[in-house]
């Protein structure tokens, strides 16, 4: 069935009526996504292409049924338009908007916990669930439908792996990408049981990268909780320390960190990690074929 | 605070010693840490001895950070030293206060060797910091005068006001000292800010020290090209920070040494491509370049033509290896194979990139 988005999605697009949100959702629309309304205040009663727009989310839920948000709008506003989606009822929010301040997100996070709330991004590429629908801007004609669930912090790295995968003849289920931010809505942990209750998913590829534990945090839980082979990847072996590497959250401080130290923590914890994602595309179609 | 003045030149320092009072310690204000090791602090107990030490200072090189200005105070008598932070916790997505007694120590060495010595407390953001916060930092530190746990109270309160008003990262009074007579002095401190945040904080985002930073990372910050200088001969370019952090792993596996970590981000324009290979090409040791593109927003035909444009601007000669794939990526190769070029060639995969361009570079 995928995970966050499939058939059952009635996407709400805020920012619908700016140009990358305009583009966006209509190359979504196009993949089969079911994008109900758009949201911008102040321009409801215009129409993006056929695609209504209202004043409000709330107005965009009443009236035609909306169930996830796609954000688009400018990262000073990014926060504001979170809240509104969950206020409104909203159950999945897709936070596309780079730059979004961290102290929001910090407030934001904790704002959710305990709500039957999830948030993907900021600073993220979406989710896609090939076949069935696309939120955000990963490029669907990559990716081929199948049984292989991949999550992720960067956008083209996931790109790259599953145009591996793809070449290697394997689908998958949902492309997840968390962000690059040092706080997102989801964490790998999140997605990962996402994908372990997920029926058409047999087995995950994570992708991760240098900077914080979550990779490490990553590799506990698949230990403990998860029936799935999982197979990772983690970017950033040769990065220096005390850089950070375009994420914000990528960064080696001190010893912590370390794309060595994360391969290490997983294959303690019996999880195979390519070095390359050539490396990772191959073990996976090792383990489908086995 | 200790009472003290900012002094730009020998004869500044000498005078604001002067009406200090002595001895006095001239610090350097520089906008990185480990300045005392770098010999950025000294002690002086004259007039002459202070305007010794500003000429001495002023200028230094600290961590690639030039010295221009200096901080002159009363020198403190020192009778304790303790340590203080207010952290962003990514893992635990919240702020964390970190309070120990054992200053004048790496804090990570205390946290290693001694951790009960450290107490550690989390605060919920929506909640905000209260006055218990501080009161069981200074209890579980084992602060026993009255005097110091009111006075360390109240800068733990302030600590955290500052670190929601700035927008901090990081927010750390390193060392936090105790006079003789019980005074608590935050001695010297280090704050790291959300570059997201800068937008709505001008007066913080105006302290940038342009000039400091390494010229190719201040020119890339000009071009708005995101680059990090590495040390080998191999230019790295690619779409993305994932992508582009990849890249640079898989050129240093096939035996090459990257020059560089440059990410053309989302859009990758023809503009954008020539403005990264310019600050790319500015340093001198690349002797050979890999663009390892993905299309998604990036559209493989405007990373061709920019890189067209760029060699045809600079007249460049060095060899340039081109892996295109994802949007528009047939239309991309095609416009490099019309163009026919010597020093230009593209190759099919990430990995053969990488080998073709380690193997032009060596």
């Amino acid at each position: 069935m995928a995970i966050l988005v499939d058939t059952d999605t009635r996407l709400v697009v805020q920012g619908l009526t700016g140009s990358e949100g305009r583009f966006h959702g209509l190359r979504n629309r196009s993949h089969g996504t079911n994008v109900v309304a758009g949201v911008t205040p102040g321009k409801g009663g215009q129409d993006v292409d056929g695609i209504p727009v209202f004043d409000s989310v709330a107005a965009a839920v009443d009236q035609v049924g909306a169930n996830t948000a796609m954000v688009f709008v400018p990262a000073p506003f990014a926060a504001d338009a979170m809240y509104e989606a969950v206020g409104a009822g909203i159950r999945i929010v897709i936070c596309i908007t780079e730059g979004v301040p961290a102290h929001e997100m910090l407030r934001l996070h904790a704002f959710i916990q305990g709500r039957d709330v999830r948030i993907i991004g900021p600073n993220c590429p979406g989710a896609l669930s090939p076949g069935k629908a696309n939120v955000g801007i990963i490029p669907a004609e990559i990716f081929r439908e199948g049984s292989i669930g991949l999550v992720s912090r960067s956008g083209t790295l996931t790109y790259q792996i599953g145009h591996e995968l793809t070449q290697l003849g394997l689908g998958c289920s949902t492309i997840v990408g968390i962000g690059g931010d040092p706080i997102v809505g989801s964490s790998f942990i999140d997605v990962l049981a996402l994908f372990e209750a997920d029926e058409q998913t047999e087995q995950v590829v994570f992708v991760g990268e240098i900077g914080g534990d979550e990779e490490e945090k990553a590799a506990a839980f698949i230990e403990a909780e998860m029936s799935k082979p999982v197979v990772g990847y983690i970017a950033g072996f040769t990065a220096p320390p005390g850089k950070t590497m375009g994420h914000a959250g990528a960064i080696i401080s001190g010893s912590a960190g370390t794309a060595q130290a994360k391969k290490e923590a997983l294959e303690a914890r019996g999880v195979r990690v390519g070095t390359t994602p050539t490396e990772a595309a191959q073990i996976v179609a090792e383990i489908a074929r086995a | 605070m200790s009472d003290g003045r900012l002094a730009t030149d020998p004869a500044g320092a000498r005078a604001a010693a002067e009406e200090l009072g002595f001895p006095v310690v001239v610090k350097a204000q520089v906008l990185t840490g480990g300045r005392g090791k770098a010999g950025g602090i000294k002690l002086a107990a004259s007039a002459d001895e202070a305007e010794a030490c500003a000429h001495e200072i002023l200028g230094m090189d600290i961590r690639g950070h030039v010295v221009t200005r200096l901080w002159i105070e009363r020198a403190s008598d020192i009778a304790r030293e303790y340590y203080l932070s207010l952290t962003f916790d990514r893992s635990a997505k919240k702020p964390l206060f970190m309070f120990t007694t054992q200053g004048g120590m790496d804090i990570e060495e205390v946290a290693a060797t001694s951790p009960d010595a450290l107490v550690r407390l989390h605060v919920d953001p929506l909640e905000g910091c209260h006055p218990w916060h501080a009161r069981r930092l200074v209890y579980d530190g084992g602060v026993e005068d009255p005097g110091e746990q009111k006075q360390i109270a109240a800068i733990v309160t302030k600590l955290y006001d500052a670190f929601v008003a700035t927008e901090a990262m990081l927010c750390e009074i390193n060392p936090l000292i105790v006079t003789p007579d019980g005074e608590v002095r935050a001695l010297d401190s280090k704050f790291t800010v959300d570059d997201n945040a800068l937008f709505r904080h001008a007066d913080i985002a105006e302290l940038r020290d342009v000039e400091a930073a390494d010229p190719l990372e201040a020119l890339a910050r000009e071009k708005g090209v995101t680059y990090v200088k590495l040390d080998g001969e191999v230019g790295v370019l690619g779409n993305g920070a994932g992508l582009t952090m990849s890249t640079v792993d898989v050129v240093t596996f096939a035996g090459g040494r990257p020059a560089n970590f440059c990410d053309l981000g989302g859009g990758g324009d023809a503009q954008g491509v020539v403005d990264a290979l310019e600050v790319i090409t500015r340093d001198e040791q690349v002797r050979a370049i890999f663009f390892n593109i993905f299309g998604g927003i990036t559209r493989c035909d405007e990373v061709a033509r920019g890189i067209l444009q760029a060699i045809g601007e600079m007249g460049l000669e060095l060899p340039i290896v081109v892996r295109l794939d994802g949007t528009n990526a047939e239309e991309g190769r095609r416009i490099l194979a019309d163009a026919a070029l010597p020093n230009l060639s593209t190759e099919a995969t990430m990995l053969d990139g990488a080998r073709r361009v380690v193997e032009l570079a060596g």
